[in-house]
């Protein structure tokens, strides 16, 4: 179990929280010109990263706010929390 | 063929004080080259190759396993045994690993200690009481057997259920199917092992694949940790470490890989004599023969590979277990792990070929694939062997996220994905 900083509220318990799934996912601008291969791929393809990753998050037990983090999925290691929107602060 | 077991075997091993047994399986230095190699060595992998010597003749084959085999999820599970599947495709999957499952110990010369003690799966509200009998018409159409039972008939079944209508979580009924059961988890890597091992398969264990070497569109083979092996196919069944490994040949998967728990109580005297199962409170319990509780919680809901599990996610769970269970109330857990399933969008497995020639994958069984173990190495080495599915197998085929013909098993099935 760890603690995570929620960029709004602070550090809260991991319980107030629920993943999101893969960050940084684009919604594809034209949808009407995906080939089938392209839908499989924003819809369903995942890196599944054993190592640093890069996560939505939401307070759904606290401000209910999206976010951002970088998490180790190799030790549960968090590494940084951030805002929708900015840019990772780690690589 | 190595030494059977036998009941005179056993005397004439217990009468030299068991220090001759023969060692069920070599440990062989990896050769240059093979036909077939079997990445992991879990009982999904260890099956395959069984089934690659076995049927298709395909001996010179290797198993590599980073770890010791069955040292992974194989050895991790509540070894749930059922083929009550909704859909025609995974109905037909689970029923043909439930019928290899009945003559396994006999086929292995192998005690896996198969126990067809039944599954019941509960049903809490009124929409659970729906969904579980129209999974039970659909298994009766597919030729499974499956009952409704109402809740007296649960308590008649299962005495210890708390059955009252005062608990959060009242016992509407439930499905049974008595063909279900449960079986020891280590015992089928070892039979199979054993098994694949007596037909000339090298199962090379603390060997870990560190690249999967393509030429164009074809695999040449693994970088290990112990060399460089050539093969013209390669299964993949790596279970959680499935993205990893296709990461290494340059492709993608649709899964994501999440810690599983289970925990085991101390040992007390026979309680509770067949396995229920409850998908609105995820938990689910049975009995080992040696005594312990077995039981099953949810996953996270992050990707994580540590093997651990969220503190919240076993309480949770116990909590379910002691509001229907009133009698464990006293119980003492002893252990408590994760395993980290790989699960697919549509919670159904993918046996399939992949857009590289030679490379196939046995993947995203989530969080239910010990019960699959025969069938699923039966069909993939029917997939590798022919290059083709086998009619089984065919509609779990990778390209089904491109086309849209999805298996989805997600909350159809008997517990929660």
């Amino acid at each position: 179990m760890f603690i995570i900083n929620c960029p709004y509220c602070g550090k809260r318990d991991q319980v107030e929280f629920s993943c999101g799934g893969e960050a940084h996912i684009e919604r594809p601008k034209q949808p009407t010109e995906l080939s089938d291969d392209q839908w499989a791929e924003y819809l369903f393809m995942r890196k599944n990263i054993k190592g640093v990753q890069f996560e939505r998050w939401n307070h759904t037990h606290g401000c209910r706010k999206w976010f951002n983090m970088v998490r180790d999925t190799s030790n549960d290691k968090i590494h940084a929390t951030y805002k929708m929107g900015e840019k990772p602060p780690i690589k | 063929m190595k030494n059977k077991y036998s009941i005179f075997s056993l005397i004439k091993n217990a009468l030299s004080g068991h220090e001759n047994w023969q060692r069920a399986w070599r440990d062989p230095e990896p050769k240059k080259e093979y036909d077939a190699i079997i990445v992991g060595g879990g009982g999904h992998g260890l099956a395959t190759a069984y089934y690659l010597a076995k049927k298709h003749n395909m001996t010179n084959i290797a198993v590599v396993e980073k770890g010791w085999i069955g040292g992974g999820n194989t050895g991790r599970n509540t070894t749930i045994i059922r083929s009550n599947y909704l859909w025609d495709a995974s109905a037909a999957l689970y029923d043909h690993a439930l019928k290899i499952w009945e003559g396994l110990s006999q086929e292995l010369n192998y005690n896996v200690m198969f126990s067809q003690r039944g599954v019941m799966n509960l049903a809490h509200n009124l929409q659970d009481v729906r969904d579980l009998k129209r999974r039970t018409h659909a298994n009766r159409l597919n030729g499974i057997d499956a009952v409704w039972l109402n809740t007296e008939e649960v308590k008649k079944f299962c005495p210890i259920i708390n059955t009252s209508s005062n608990i959060r979580y009242p016992v509407l009924g439930g499905t049974l199917q008595k063909r279900a059961g449960t079986a020891r988890h280590d015992a089928v890597a070892w039979g199979y092992a054993r098994g694949a091992d007596a037909m000339g398969v090298d199962i090379i264990q603390n060997c870990e694949v560190k690249g999967i070497k393509r030429i164009g569109d074809k695999v040449e083979g693994i970088e290990t940790t112990k060399g460089f092996i050539k093969s013209k196919k390669i299964g993949v069944v790596a279970a959680g470490h499935s993205s990893v490994l296709a990461n290494m040949a340059g492709i993608r998967l649709p899964l994501e890989s999440k810690p599983l728990q289970a925990l085991v109580s101390e040992p007390v005297k026979p309680i509770i004599d067949t396995v229920v199962m409850s998908n609105a409170v995820h938990a689910y319990v049975s009995q080992s023969d040696k005594g312990e509780l077995v039981i099953g919680a949810g996953t996270d809901d992050y990707v994580s590979y540590t093997q651990k599990g969220s503190h919240n996610i076993a309480e949770g769970t116990l909590k379910a277990i002691l509001e229907l269970y009133p009698i464990f109330s006293r119980m003492k857990m002893l252990r408590q792990w994760g395993g980290i399933v790989d699960i697919c969008p549509d919670a159904s497995p993918i046996l399939s070929k992949t857009q590289v020639k030679g490379l196939y994958f046995n993947c995203g069984w989530g969080t239910g694939g010990f019960k699959a173990t025969p069938g699923s190495g039966d069909l993939f080495a029917h997939t590798i062997a022919n290059d083709e599915p086998h009619k089984l197998n065919a509609a779990f085929n990778l390209n089904r996220f491109v086309s849209g013909d999805l298996v989805d098993e997600h909350g159809a099935a008997a517990v929660a994905h």
